[in-house]
């Protein structure tokens, strides 16, 4: 445990890349393989259902700390993390313990899920009174599931790889599907992941989908594609689905679906099951679920079913999903991401064409003889439920996540929506942000200038700022404060704001009735006086 | 009747017709301490106990009317007797004890309980009314000995200098800075310190407080291979200026009681945080307002809402007192 929370806050203190695959590659060469398996399992986003209900984990704390609730709860706002107050608030312990990650995992941690809380009220002190403060924070924020750290899985695979001597592409491949929740680390499964290369690798890799290609944002203006680009001959051009990312395996008589967090969602999407029948073993394509009704319904649909248990006959008739194909990475058995973007999509669609189902569709290709050309067709975008385009290298190969090596797609999403709106209360952050105001609410005018009028929330956003604008913004916070209701401060209007969003939907949930999605600033309009803000007939504006 | 009342100038005490730190200009002065939130210029007289002398005729020109009182003696004005004594926070910084027909108050100023040996350590003095800071007015501020702090110092400079790499070392420049040269072992290597440092440790020296040789980090050129042994001692607003370009490859650390959350510290965007504060932290806090036997406590600046909240529940008479003093763990003026 000890060695995995030195590694935690070595990767914590920097943000050099280089700094951080040192410090992975320094723990994974002294770590026995059954700690290696689990600090794979974390650091590359694995998550275990929560072990003790955080009510709980926060009532015996309090209890622990010999402290007054409302005074944990005053810690807990200006920390931000409860991980951390819970750490700084216990006693301190002058003994850490020597076992190891797994042995913390599998012997101490795991058997608490589902305990009584009089059982609970005893082992958890026991357990803490174990460890020093930076353990002590590691262990809680596995307790509860929040363990985050700033290193990315390819980093973790790269470090693996350099370890291993291994290409790093294999060990991605291996990787696939290590932090699902059927999946338990195990010092076993680790050795595997470094293991020597084998003949029979390709051949045993059962439901295993393949590591996504990602595509890199393009904001440069259109003028400047000739330059950056060539010319539109040498791209494959799609619209951007705004679906969900996934991956459809077909081998051995059997299918699964796995989504881009390498979560197996099979079960979610029961009408691509007839996808069974169609698909030839040895096939895998990747593509983009949406809702489809002889068109690409509204993302939120897509969500309202996502969120449910179970899916009625209703659900399954009002929001039926469809594969829109754009990619297909295994043919008759054979890995295919060395062929040319070209010549994959060429496949594909005879394999979408042999399937026949119309749960399988290609995602059409769009023409233009100039960047011009296609630039006025992105114009439509909105109006089709569309993000933008996609641009990929005909002759590029699929790669690996985020990497740009072996071929290149670009994302060239239209510009966001904007309003200018006006922050009327802000909240303290969390982690890097704690005890700063950083979470505002934003509202525009109920009506157009000159009416009596009132301010109405509608959108909450807390990216898009400067540190050092952010801290500014905490500043007029705290002088203007009007109330507090706990964490949340309601503030004099003062300050206007340019707000973006993606989507815009009516919404009965909210005061406003209009819901956005993705809201964040674009920019703090200093030069604007609240007055000046935008009102409710801007966003239905926007709606049509 | 209240010995101390807050003004828009300052803390004021109506018998004695004089400010305690004012913020704004004002006839008579007395001064805890010579940081830049208490010790303001433009006052007539002031008033602050011997041991800061040095310090605020540096800060605030030499030329200021000042009077100094050794700790512990008494003077009447007024009919109110006040005398200082120490808060253990920089050299020469003080509570004020005010006595006047019974009454006893205390103001302290800012205070740290753990001695440190370049000032006077803090003297609990008993009172009826304790007026007290709250900077770090959260239970989730507990400090270490300050010997684990220095020797995580030490050897982050030692493992610096292995790596061919400066050490540059961020905190405030009055008070923090030498309590560090004070405490780190000087042997390890060269010491430098910026220009906003080197004065006050020439006043330091002068009031016979041992601080290690120390060379202007001006004088440096980057290619000077003496840079990658280097302790560089400078002020936070040093960081990320052109000033700092000459140590070539360093890291860099912060001394400061913020550095105890991980999102200062991240936010602060340096390789090291040392929890390192002039201030008392929650358990001193408590300890001080025990110590004096204050039935009542006025909270100033920090966490004043909790402080006072937590206070009363113990059965104090306990306020908030509004004032504009500063955060000197983070500081804007050096």
């Amino acid at each position: 445990m000890k060695a995995f929370a030195e590694l935690y806050a070595n990767l914590d203190a920097t943000t050099s890349s280089n700094a951080k695959l040192a410090a992975l590659q320094g723990y994974f060469r002294q770590a026995p393989p059954a700690d290696a398996a689990w600090a794979v399992y974390f650091l590359s986003g694995g998550r275990p259902r929560q072990l003790v209900p955080t009510r709980l984990l926060r009532d015996m704390a309090t209890e622990a700390s010999g402290i007054e609730p409302w005074l944990f709860e005053e810690s807990y706002q200006s920390v931000g993390d409860l991980a951390e107050t819970i750490s700084l608030l216990l006693p301190e312990s002058t003994y850490t313990s020597e076992d190891g990650l797994a042995v913390w995992l599998e012997e101490k941690l795991l058997p608490l899920r589902g305990l009584p809380p009089t059982e609970l009220a005893e082992r958890l002190p026991a357990l803490w009174a174990q460890l020093d403060q930076p353990s002590l924070m590691l262990c809680i924020k596995l307790i509860t599931g929040s363990f985050r750290v700033g290193v990315s899985k390819l980093l973790v695979t790269r470090a693996l790889a350099a370890m291993a001597e291994l290409d790093s592409k294999r060990v991605a491949q291996r990787l696939v599907g290590y932090t699902d929740l059927s999946n338990r680390p195990t010092a076993e499964g680790y050795l595997k992941l470094i293991a020597a290369e084998s003949s029979d690798e390709h051949a045993q890799r059962g439901g295993q989908p393949y590591p996504f290609f990602l595509a890199h944002g393009l904001a440069q203006p259109v003028e400047q594609f000739d330059a950056l680009l060539g010319s539109p001959a040498d791209w494959q051009v799609e619209w951007k689905w705004d679906g969900i990312r996934a991956q459809v395996v077909k081998r051995e008589g059997r299918l699964w679906v796995w989504s881009r967090g390498e979560e197996l969602v099979t079960e979610r999407f029961p009408e691509l099951h007839a996808l069974v029948s169609g698909l030839p073993d040895g096939t895998v394509i990747d593509g983009e679920i949406v809702v489809w009704k002889d068109a690409v319904q509204p993302f939120a649909l897509l969500q309202q079913r996502i969120g449910r248990k179970t899916l009625s006959k209703k659900v399954l008739e009002d929001a039926p999903v469809a594969v829109l194909a754009y990619d297909l990475l295994e043919h008759q058995g054979d890995d295919w991401r060395n062929h040319s973007q070209a010549e994959r999509r060429a496949q594909l669609e005879q394999v979408i064409a042999q399937c026949n189902q119309p749960v399988l569709l290609p995602s059409p290709l769009l023409t233009g003889r100039t960047w011009q050309d296609l630039a006025r067709q992105r114009e439509d975008s909105r109006k089709l439920g569309v993000e933008g385009m996609m641009l990929k290298a005909r002759d590029g190969l699929y790669g690996v996540g985020r990497t740009k090596d072996m071929g290149v797609w670009w994302k060239w999403k239209v510009d966001p929506f904007s309003v200018d709106a006006v922050l009327i209360y802000a909240q303290r952050g969390h982690g890097r942000r704690a005890s700063l105001y950083s979470d505002y609410t934003f509202a525009v005018w109920d009506g157009p200038p000159g009416s009596e009028r009132t301010l109405v929330p509608f959108a909450k956003a807390y990216s898009g700022l400067t540190d050092e604008e952010m801290r500014k913004v905490d500043a007029i916070v705290r002088k203007t404060t009007v109330e507090k209701f706990g964490p949340v401060s309601s503030v004099t209007p003062s300050m206007v704001f340019e707000l973006g969003f993606e989507g815009i939907a009516l919404s009965k949930r909210h005061k406003s009735g209009i819901a956005v999605r993705f809201p964040r600033m674009l920019r703090w309009r200093q030069d604007k006086h609240v007055e000046d803000a935008d009102n409710l007939g801007t966003l239905q504006d926007l709606l049509s | 009747m209240d010995l101390v009342i807050a003004r828009p100038e300052g803390l004021y005490c109506p018998a004695g017709d004089f400010y305690i730190d004012p913020w704004r200009p004002v006839e008579r002065s007395v001064i805890t301490h010579a940081h830049g939130d208490h010790a303001r210029t433009g006052n007539t007289h002031y008033l602050a106990a011997a041991p800061g002398e040095g310090i605020l005729r540096s800060r605030l020109g030499q030329d200021i009317n000042l009077q100094t009182l050794p700790y512990g003696e008494r003077l009447v004005h007024h009919g109110v007797t006040l005398s200082f004594h120490p808060a253990g926070h920089v050299l020469g910084s003080a509570q004020v004890r005010l006595e006047y027909q019974g009454e006893v108050w205390v103001a302290s100023g800012d205070y740290k309980v753990e001695p440190d040996g370049t000032c006077a350590p803090f003297e609990p003095v008993r009172c009826h009314t304790f007026i007290t800071e709250s900077t770090f007015g959260l239970p989730i501020y507990r400090w270490q000995p300050q010997a684990q702090i220095f020797a995580g110092i030490n050897e982050w400079w030692r493992g610096n200098i292995a790596n061919g790499k400066a050490s540059v070392l961020f905190c405030y420049s009055f008070g923090k800075a030498q309590r560090i040269l004070h405490g780190i072992d000087a042997s390890i290597g060269p010491i430098l310190s910026h220009g906003a440092v080197e004065p006050l440790n020439r006043v330091y020296r002068d009031a016979g407080i041992y601080i290690p040789e120390t060379l202007y980090a001006g004088d440096f050129k980057k290619n000077d291979p003496l840079l990658r042994q280097a302790l560089i001692i400078a002020p936070p607003s040093a960081g990320g200026s052109t000033w700092i370009r000459r140590f070539g490859d360093y890291s860099d650390a912060f001394a400061s009681g913020w550095m105890r959350l991980r999102g200062t510290r991240r936010r602060r965007g340096v390789d090291r945080g040392f929890v390192l504060s002039d201030h008392a932290d929650w358990p001193g806090l408590l300890w001080a307002i025990e110590q004096t036997g204050a039935e009542r406590v006025m909270v100033t600046h920090g966490s004043v809402g909790v402080l006072v909240r937590h206070l009363r529940e113990k059965g104090l008479d306990a306020q908030g007192f509004t004032t504009e003093y500063g955060d000197d763990e983070e500081e804007v003026t050096a």
